[in-house]
């Protein structure tokens, strides 16, 4: 099963490099993975996004909360939670029906474009992976110059949070 | 007080209380070692390869209770140290190891003798440190001795750059008493809850068996262990890290479980209906095949580190918590009250266990004309009175010491068991006999083993450490040999020891006393005689029969009951 892990984390040189070596080293695997600084400079939030069996994950969770640099962890899967990507996705829009056509797509999809040239565009995009998906099938013709998409983050509903 | 980082350094070592540090100079730590030259409280012990500053360090804090302090250079002083730091890690050692670094400015750069340490030892750490800035040294290396003993210890490693301990740059330096990391909190006390859960499964039980590891070491729980299985009366079976955790000699010890465990420990695994885990952390050499490990049985494991916990095998009662603490906390519940075990049922099950252990697993050819290594071992069980400290390599040796050897003390029997580190015996019992002056230590090895760290002879003459040396020498990797011959059709590619050297004159021309014993009427004299020089290091070169085997042997992926037996012990 695909498991959606929220980690505080020291914010010190190395942190990062003990999960993802710990991952490799122990054979898991990591889906996505996105981290950064928070409002308390000293910590840093990390989403990791992963699959396995419930024994599996039931060790992720205890190695990740081995690692000394790890403060706190809740594992969002076992809650219901909010969960975003975002994406950056520059097209080639060569004639007015191309760019009547995408800015048409970003609207519907909630997306905006945020750099225009005379022939590109660069739409952004938030929402949970398949919609950016969807989002890249409905391009259909257009042409793609390039995608760049960060990992999935995650917060839980309501009042319940992941802080010290 | 204004202080350099190398004489913080030094001075936060006495501050701590660390008598001795293992180590071996270079570029990177000459201020350091500068600074060890101004005093002599602390005591340097100087090893030939880094390799061994790391065992000796493990063998010291495995026989002391203090943690070793191992002090390396950069580059190749670490690379030659991470099979000791690896060594470590895998049993759970308390070590904190001190490495130099090239300065702050050059890292990163290939620099002469740079290596990225940090990167290179954190998959065999429990935690490293690079400390940039002198002002964080004694916090950083407080936080190192804080982490490598407390929880499930381990080495920690701390990285030095060398303009970190520059001479003149001072700066105030003040002891840090305590140390407090908000990540890091390690569980102590066991939950009530989970504790009466397992005590009422303990008192249900018609056939318990108690498997005890090496955390009842660490822990300090032998004596709490033997009160909870003579007050209940139930047998007890031990890991090869576990081994001396309860009296050996008991009749309630059915031996080591396991690969090479004994008959009677591994069918009463197979046959248990309550499994008692305390301290161990079900490895494979251990469970055999896991889908047929203690099949009919519920679980209780007592551990420290959470991820011990139903990690291979899953449990019904996991507490986490230290087994010293857990073990009281059950004691008391059960002196407070007069619930037993069903006694019929108890003495169903040890007449069970008795007709297993009639088996006599362990038996092999008493009038043979060559040394059994077995034999070997008995005899020195026999002279040293039970009480030596005894470091093995690994091998057959190993688990011959491990089989007749009877321990009945903890902390006396010291071997790599996790990652089972040829080279380990010599150096660890080197640590040994520095925290433990005057006393009887002997390092059981093979004429392969000893070969990997045979430079740290010089390093027992320099030190005057009067260790006693049982090689039993079969000319070959036995063990490799036993695995060519039972799986691989008696096809012994390169496990046959060639062109060996004399051990004898090899002892002697470090300085030490060599004895080459080739009969089995010659071993009981030779090592009386050698146990007698109190002073001096004795290398008994035993030349034993080629052929022997460790039996009882479970085959890589075989169950409990599933034991290969020896030709000379009686099936019923
Ligand atoms: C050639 C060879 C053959 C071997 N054959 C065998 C064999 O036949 N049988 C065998 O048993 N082993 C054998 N071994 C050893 C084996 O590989 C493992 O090292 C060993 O079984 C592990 O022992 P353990 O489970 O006691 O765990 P250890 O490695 O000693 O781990 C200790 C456990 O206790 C926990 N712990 C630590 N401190 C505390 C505390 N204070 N409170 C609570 N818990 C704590 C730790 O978290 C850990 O889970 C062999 C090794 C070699 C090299
Ligand atoms: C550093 C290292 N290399 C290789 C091995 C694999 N190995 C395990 S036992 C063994 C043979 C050891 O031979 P010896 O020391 O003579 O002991 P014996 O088995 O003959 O008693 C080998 C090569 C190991 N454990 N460690
Ligand atoms: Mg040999």
């Amino acid at each position: 099963m695909r498991h959606i892990i929220s980690i505080l984390l020291e914010n010190e040189a190395g942190a990062l490099s003990r999960v993802a070596g710990l991952f490799s080293a122990r054979g898991y695997n990591i889906e996505s993975l996105s981290v950064a600084p928070t409002e308390d400079p000293s910590l840093s939030r990390m989403t990791l996004v992963t699959r396995g069996s419930d024994e599996i994950v039931e060790q992720i969770t205890k190695q990740l909360n081995k690692l000394v640099d790890v403060v706190k962890l809740l594992d969002l899967t076992e809650g219901s939670h909010i969960e975003r990507e975002m994406m950056l996705i520059k097209v080639r829009v060569g004639n007015g029906g191309e760019r009547e056509e995408v800015k048409r797509l970003a609207d519907i999809f909630r997306g905006n474009i945020i750099d225009v040239s005379p022939a590109s565009y660069v739409i952004e995009l938030t929402g949970d992976g398949d919609k950016l998906d969807a989002f890249i099938q409905a391009l259909g013709g257009i042409t793609i110059l390039e995608t760049v998409r960060c990992g999935s983050m995650g917060i839980a509903r309501g009042e319940k949070s992941l802080h010290l | 007080m204004e202080l350099s980082g190398a004489e913080i350094l030094v001075q936060f070592l006495k501050d701590e209380g660390v008598e001795y540090v293992f180590g071996y100079p270079g570029g990177s730590v000459l201020h350091i070692y500068d600074e060890l030259y101004k005093q002599d409280e602390i005591k340097h012990i100087l090893v030939r390869h880094e390799q061994a500053a790391a065992h000796a360090a493990d063998g010291y804090a495995r026989t002391s209770g203090k943690p070793g302090v191992v002090l390396v250079t950069s580059g190749p002083g670490v690379t030659n140290a991470v099979t000791g730091i690896a060594t470590a890690y895998m049993d759970s050692i308390p070590m904190v190891v001190i490495t130099g670094q090239v300065p702050t400015a050059v890292i990163g750069s290939d620099a002469f003798q740079e290596v990225d340490t940090v990167g290179i030892t954190r998959p065999c750490s429990k935690h490293n440190f690079l400390v940039k800035d002198a002002r964080d040294l004694a916090v950083t290396l407080k936080k190192a001795f804080h982490l490598a003993t407390t929880g499930r210890p381990g080495p920690v490693v701390v990285d030095v750059p060398k303009d970190v301990t520059d001479p003149n740059v001072k700066i105030p330096y003040s002891y840090p008493e305590s140390v407090s990391m908000r990540s890091y909190n390690p569980k102590v006390k066991g939950n009530a809850r989970q504790i009466r859960r397992a005590v009422e499964l303990i008192l249900s039980a018609r056939r318990p068996i108690i498997y005890s590891g090496g955390g009842v070491i660490l822990s300090g729980a032998a004596e709490s262990l033997t009160e909870l299985a003579r007050l209940l009366e139930i047998p007890v079976t031990s890991t090869l890290m576990g081994l001396g955790g309860y009296p050996a000699s008991d009749r309630q010890f059915l031996g080591m479980l396991g690969m090479h465990g004994t008959y009677e420990a591994n069918m009463a695994m197979h046959e248990c209906d309550v499994l008692i885990a305390i301290g161990a952390r079900f490895d494979d050499r251990v469970t055999g095949k896991i889908e047929q490990f203690c099949p009919d049985a519920r679980i209780i494991h007592v551990d420290i580190d959470p991820a011990s916990i139903s990690k291979t095998v899953k449990v019904d009662v996991p507490i986490v918590g230290d087994v010293d603490s857990v073990l009281t906390d059950m004691l008391q519940l059960l002196r407070s009250s007069e619930r037993r075990l069903d006694p019929e049922e108890l003495k169903e099950w040890w007449a069970l266990i008795e007709r297993w252990r009639s088996a006599n697993c362990l038996a092999y050819e008493r009038d043979s004309e060559l040394i059994k290594p077995q034999f070997v071992v008995e005899k020195l069980w026999e002279i040293t009175a039970g009480d030596a400290f005894v470091s093995t390599d690994v091998g057959q040796h190993q688990m011959w010491s491990a089989q007749f050897y009877r321990f009945d003390r903890p902390g006396r029997f010291v071997t790599s068991g996790g990652l089972g580190t040829m080279g380990f015996g010599l150096p660890a019992a080197m640590g040994i006999q520095f925290a433990n002056p005057g006393r009887d230590v002997a390092c059981i090895t093979g004429e392969g083993s000893i070969q990997m760290c045979i430079q740290e002879l010089s390093t027992c003459f320099q030190y005057m450490l009067p260790l006693k040396i049982v090689n039993l020498n079969n000319r070959y990797l036995g063990m490799v040999r036993q695995w060519q011959e039972f799986f691989y059709g008696s096809r012994y590619s390169h496990s046959y020891m060639d062109a060996l050297p004399d051990f004898v004159k090899l002892a002697e021309s470090y300085g030490h006393v060599g004895m080459r014993i080739e009969k089995p009427a010659e071993v009981e004299d030779a090592l009386k005689e050698a146990f007698a020089l109190k002073e001096r290091l004795v290398f008994l070169d035993f030349i034993t029969d080629q052929t022997e085997n460790v039996y009882p042997m479970i085959a890589a992926g075989k169950a409990h009951h599933e034991m290969e037996m020896s030709p000379k012990s009686v099936l019923i």
